[in-house]
């Protein structure tokens, strides 16, 4: 089985955020990238399914700067066998539409019998590019997949639902899916891994030479979220707070 | 301008946020229609009987008795094709998640997701863990929009009349790829919690297992129920019907009293339509109190059993 992970590098959690003068993006110089979390759940989905198979391979691929890289090389310390990274420097990012093209033309030809993504990204969260590929590349496609069983030539994918339901759903291959996080417990590489990923390899092509088309959507600005809410900090003691409260819930939202 | 908003069935009735995508397609002016699939699309089509619609489309097909990616992406796309709708708009479900990026591949028009407001043809989403805003732009005249939940009320649904169409979709049956076996829950609970008044909720901060009790304690002094954060739930300190979040349950109660709940933005989603929140964390800087009305930065496992007390008294 071959299979394609889709891994975005993105500012981590902890990272400092600031606004880019022309308010069009964050500041690159002063932010930390790190593997989009939910994207290091579908590679580790990956591996799990080549291991259960005991063959196969698995191939991480990126778009995004050259510091993308760093992303392929941790997924190929951590058991992925050779890298694809889309490099692709604008300024803005790519929209999910025209991304998902260049990401199609290139997996098209490597005939992949399976696709896994994170369910979205940390920076945007656009959350699409593994559904758009899918049905670009006439894919049978399923999201926020919580458990997979691999059968011949189909797969079997447990969708988590609204409110606590759950849905089996049988796939034929080739698909696309999207990742649910937290379905598996992502391994760190060992020093092994890091050894041997250097040796590995990454194929590169550039966004520029690939027919994408134009962007359907942009962002025009970021800012910062305005809050509209006035909140009342309860502050004193712990006997001050409870005695106020006591005083909210029975005289102001009058529940008691 | 013309706005087609497509429903959802959440099992048997109209989705929540189906009607806040009519509020937000109202909002935006213009003629706004609606399309209803599946076995269900009658009665969810009557829920609408009065409310201000051009018409409520209508398409029964054996094929999509229920839900199927492929089904849905085929159909509405037709549907599209021949209404020429500019905007064709959802609520952002875990389904318009599923198949609204088909259709936005399938017809070539860009899909803007979880958005939570329209103005001037702009689009607010949140980026970046919901840190900051981005203004979104679609570049083509025709687009794909989906809002987050409480982005709008269906308190706001204009009232009104809408007259009922079925649509003859044909297609051949070799489009649905995917078989979907029927929807089930794993631990299937008796409570409704997204019809609840008031909610106690749980969240990391309560620390152990050991002190759950003491958000049920709370609860039913109240006459509140019990909900709960996505990690408490994957803990297994609480069961799963109780999450409340974009994977959990969705819900506006009268009040929403977080009890270490820090307010990932998985969370907030299910819950920011809630009238009143009160959050208690250590952590100032929790995005918790960003929504709260009010805020106490403190220790749950110190306040709440002191708060109990104090109730048990009056």
């Amino acid at each position: 089985m071959k299979i394609a992970v889709l891994i975005k590098q993105v500012p981590g959690t902890e990272s400092s955020l600031s606004l880019r003068d022309d308010n069009l993006w964050i500041e690159e110089s002063a932010t930390t990238y790190v593997m989009n979390p939910p994207d290091n759940f579908a590679l580790e989905e990956a591996l799990l399914l080549k291991e259960k198979k005991g063959e196969g391979e698995v191939v991480a691929v990126s778009m995004g700067p050259k510091r993308a890289q760093k992303v392929i090389r941790e997924a190929l310390a951590k058991g992925a066998e050779r890298g694809i990274h889309i490099e692709e420097n604008d300024e803005m990012e790519k929209d999910p539409l025209s991304a998902s093209k260049a990401f199609a033309s290139i997996l098209k030809e490597e005939q992949f019998d399976l696709i896994l993504t994170g369910l979205q990204s940390d920076d945007t969260g656009m959350g699409q590019t593994g559904v758009l590929i899918g049905e670009i590349l006439e894919m049978s496609t399923a999201t926020l997949v919580i458990e997979t069983d691999h059968k011949d030539s189909s797969l079997r994918v447990k969708r988590e639902l609204e409110s606590g339901w759950f849905q089996w759903v049988e796939l034929p291959l080739p698909a696309s899916i999207s990742i649910q996080s937290g379905l598996n417990t992502p391994r760190y590489p060992s020093l092994k891994g890091i050894m041997g990923a250097k040796k590995k390899e990454i194929k590169v092509f550039s966004y520029s030479d690939i027919q994408s088309g134009s962007k359907s959507q942009n962002i025009e600005k970021i800012s910062l979220p305005e809050t509209t809410k006035k909140t009342e900090f309860i502050e004193g003691d712990a006997g001050e707070i409870v005695t106020r409260l006591v005083n909210i819930l029975k005289n102001e939202i009058k529940v008691v | 301008m013309k706005t087609l908003v497509i429903l959802e069935s959440n099992r048997g009735t109209l989705h929540r946020l189906s009607k806040e995508a009519i509020v937000a397609a109202q909002n935006l002016g213009g003629e706004v229609s609606a399309l209803a699939i599946g076995k269900d699309a009658d009665i969810i089509a009557s829920e609408l009987e009065n409310v201000q619609l051009k018409e409520v489309l209508i398409v029964k097909n054996k094929l999509v008795e229920s839900y199927s990616a492929d089904g849905f992406t085929e159909i509405i796309s037709q549907v599209i094709v021949d209404e020429t709708p500019e905007n064709i708009m959802l609520g952002h479900t875990y389904q318009t998640r599923d198949f609204a990026p088909r259709l936005s591949a399938k017809l070539d028009i860009p899909f803007l997701p979880d958005i939570i407001s329209a103005q001037d043809g702009k689009f607010i989403k949140q980026v970046l863990n919901a840190k900051l805003n981005a203004s979104v732009i679609p570049l083509k005249d025709q687009k794909i929009i989906s809002f987050q939940s409480a982005a709008y009320s269906d308190e706001h649904l204009v009232s009104g009349q809408s007259s009922i169409r079925e649509l003859d979709i044909q297609f051949d049956s070799s489009i649905i790829r995917s078989k979907s076996e029927e929807p089930f829950q794993e631990a299937p609970g008796d409570v409704d919690l997204e019809s609840a008044d008031l909610l106690v909720s749980v969240g990391r901060g309560i620390e152990k297992e050991e002190n759950i009790p003491i958000a049920f304690e709370l609860a039913s002094l109240l006459g509140a129920e019990v909900s709960a954060s996505r990690p408490v739930v994957d803990s297994g300190w609480i069961d799963s019907f109780r999450q409340v979040g974009s994977s959990g349950n969705n819900v506006s109660p009268k009040l929403y009293f977080s009890l270490g709940v820090s307010g990932a933005i998985q969370h907030v989603v299910g819950m920011k339509g809630s009238k009143c929140i009160l959050a208690i964390n250590k952590d100032s800087d929790a995005p918790i109190f960003e929504i709260a009305d009010y805020a106490v930065v403190g220790d749950v496992l110190e306040i709440v059993p002191s708060l109990i007390e104090s109730l048990k008294k009056e």
